[in-house]
């Protein structure tokens, strides 16, 4: 596949409720996360803002400890905030109580790309996406998925039928993101998706991403290391720590 | 099931080597509880197999061996008969005597002496019943050493012969020695030591008796009694009256020979057995689940439910366990068909069943143990570095 990329965004999908642009996505507002116990205490995110519109495709970089995961983690329902406001899809997730409730906010609402994939050893590609249906959905609506569509999205339609250990580094990573997708999420949290990849298979990886998120009107965050693939994305911030000190909010596209 | 079913057919060799531990306990499970089976019927089954509610030995008899040790006479005997709820009562003679065949053959036998129209009395699969003074009927398992109707015994020493008339249906055996009934006052004749030597006791001997004495008091309760049920208060009365020491017929078995230390040596062999086979398949999950650490953390990320991967792992080991409990249970059944004869071995459809869920249902707790440690699994942990 090419590497020119559209990087023009095309107009989001209305998917769900209207309402004013910006309400959808993903929003941070004076977000602090500190973690260790005791006196230990660190701050790995500092009064964070941070917004993503739906269909944009947002880099997050910095070096190792910045709080890069911690940003994931609290956007992706994994983690709670000691302070400030996280919603997603207009939904203010300090509402959601307990595991129960922030796992099936996750299966319903957000996708995870992983590094490496981490696909399931003992599933084949087409499986992979099944099982990811069959945790969001129960009973029918599971049974009568066809994984076929997605796995040609991401040029996998070939590989259906092969398990991850049987699958390049590049093609574990396409399934991984077909996973993603299966359940229509509105928020795509990618983490360095491309650590285990050469770099002509990190920029398909990373424009393929980009390009699902702009087509499926996602709002998609990456975090990543690799400067390489930052010219796919509609916009990169960069972490320091814990803080978003560069509102680099350069936007790459001409 | 999605997961569970799909992960037994990958990792078929690490389930296949798991089952097969399991399918050896099974194994060893149902050859074990053919031996338990086994030894009771050998030690016991001439009991189990009279109508009788319980025994009643002289008082202070010690327990194990009471059968051969207690002497009871006709006075205790009417004191029991007084007794209300007991619908039958009657004196037994039992004791271990060695004998040979006409053709020389040495044969241990357990001397029951029964009132030969009384409730005790064996009724034949094939001969005939007790009718005569040197009349025996034997139990069936001692036809295949070369007995048959019409053989004569002889006792040793005091060369009394007795005569097979008939054979019990099933095995009869009592400490693992096969039990010939006889009439009773022929068994008394013997035990006063009045039996005529060199040849068969006859009504005239019979005659000359004076001799009141037996073993035990075999009792019978009424129907739906609490002496019939067994119960240890109902007993009292009786014991009190005919000075006697009353245990019911289950109680009774612990004092035949030996039959105590053989049940609880075999119990404990299993209990083992099913703690070792829980903890087996308890580790075995446990390593499986630690494993599958980052797996399922990126699943509990991607949002799967505790309870959606504790059923699936559950089901896992559900399938695991019984498909390879059932094949090891054929297995064992298989190989104890080739149990050589005379091996006290049986299988006995009620307790290979109880074992079989007993060793699915620990292995489970096992499993289950060991599953439960999804539920302890940080999603966040999927975010950040290779496993």
């Amino acid at each position: 596949m090419s590497t020119t990329v559209d990087h023009h965004r095309e107009p989001a999908q209305d998917r769900s409720a209207p309402g004013p642009a910006g309400i959808l996505g993903l929003h941070l507002r004076d977000v602090t996360l500190e973690v260790g116990d005791g006196g230990e205490r660190v701050r790995a995110l500092d009064r964070v803002d941070l917004s993503v519109t739906p269909g944009e495709f947002v880099a997050v970089i910095g070096p190792s400890g910045a709080g890069k995961s911690s940003l994931l983690a609290v956007a992706g329902a994994l983690a709670t905030p000691t302070s400030g406001v996280v919603e997603v899809l207009g939904q203010d997730l300090a509402g959601l109580r307990g595991q129960g409730q922030l796992a099936a906010f996750r299966r319903r609402h957000l996708g995870f790309v992983f590094q490496s994939g981490n696909l399931v050893p003992a599933l084949t590609a087409a499986d992979q996406l099944r099982l990811a249906r069959r945790i969001a959905h129960r009973g029918g609506r599971s049974r009568s998925f066809d994984p076929a569509p997605l796995l040609e999205a991401v040029d996998m339609g070939h590989r259906a039928g092969h398990r991850p250990g049987q699958l390049s580094g590049g093609e574990r990573q396409r399934v991984g993101i077909a996973r993603a997708l299966v359940n229509e999420p509105s928020l795509l949290l990618v983490d360095e998706p491309t650590a285990a990849l050469d770099r002509r298979r990190s920029q398909d990886i990373v424009a393929l991403l980009a390009r699902q998120c702009h087509q499926r009107g996602i709002a998609g965050v990456m975090v990543t290391h690799d400067h390489d693939v930052l010219d796919h994305c509609d916009r990169v911030v960069e972490m320091v720590d814990g803080r978003l000190v560069d509102h680099r909010s350069v936007t790459l596209r001409p | 099931m999605f997961l569970a079913l799909r992960e037994l057919a990958f990792a078929r060799g690490r389930f296949s080597l798991m089952g097969l531990v399991i399918g050896l306990i099974a194994i060893l499970m149902v050859l074990l509880s053919g031996l338990s089976s086994g030894l009771v019927n050998d030690g016991v089954s001439g009991l189990k197999s009279l109508p009788v509610s319980a025994f009643a030995f002289d008082e202070g008899t010690k327990t194990d061996n009471a059968f051969s040790r207690s002497v009871v006479d006709t006075d205790q005997l009417a004191a029991w008969r007084g007794q209300p709820d007991v619908a039958e009562a009657e004196l037994m003679g039992t004791s271990i005597m060695n004998a040979v065949t006409d053709d020389g053959q040495q044969v241990d036998l357990t001397m029951f002496g029964v009132e030969p129209d009384g409730f005790l009395a064996p009724e034949p699969a094939d001969g005939d019943a007790l009718d005569r003074p040197a009349g025996i009927v034997v139990s069936e398992s001692l036809r295949g050493e070369g007995i048959d109707v019409g053989t004569v015994i002889t006792l040793d020493r005091i060369n009394t012969e007795l005569e097979v008339v008939g054979f019990t249906e099933g095995q009869a055996t009592f400490g693992h020695v096969d039990i010939a009934y006889l009439p009773l006052a022929t068994w008394q004749l013997i035990a006063a030591g009045q039996a005529p030597d060199g040849e068969a006791p006859t009504d005239a001997h019979l005659a000359t008796l004076d001799f009141d004495q037996a073993s035990v008091i075999a009792l019978q309760g009424a129907e739906g009694s609490e002496l019939a049920a067994g119960s240890a208060e109902a007993f009292a009365a009786g014991d009190t009256a005919a000075t006697t020491t009353t245990l019911s017929l289950e109680e009774s078995f612990n004092a035949s020979p030996g039959y105590q230390a053989e049940t609880m040596t075999l119990s404990m062999i299993q209990v083992f057995l099913y703690a070792i086979g829980a903890l087996v398949v308890g580790a075995f999950f446990t390593v499986w689940t630690i494993q599958r650490g980052h797996e399922l953390a990126v699943l509990r990320a991607m949002g799967a439910s505790a309870g959606y991967l504790l059923r699936d792992g559950l089901a896992q080991a559900s399938i695991l366990l019984v498909s390879f409990t059932a094949l090891g249970v054929a297995a064992g059944v298989g190989l104890g068909s080739l149990m050589p004869e005379g091996m006290p071995f049986a299988l006995e459809a009620q307790p290979i069943a109880v074992a079989s869920a007993l060793t699915i249902l620990l292995g489970l707790v096992g499993a289950a143990v060991a599953v439960l440690r999804v539920t302890r699994i940080e999603p966040i942990s999927a975010l950040g570095g290779n496993r």
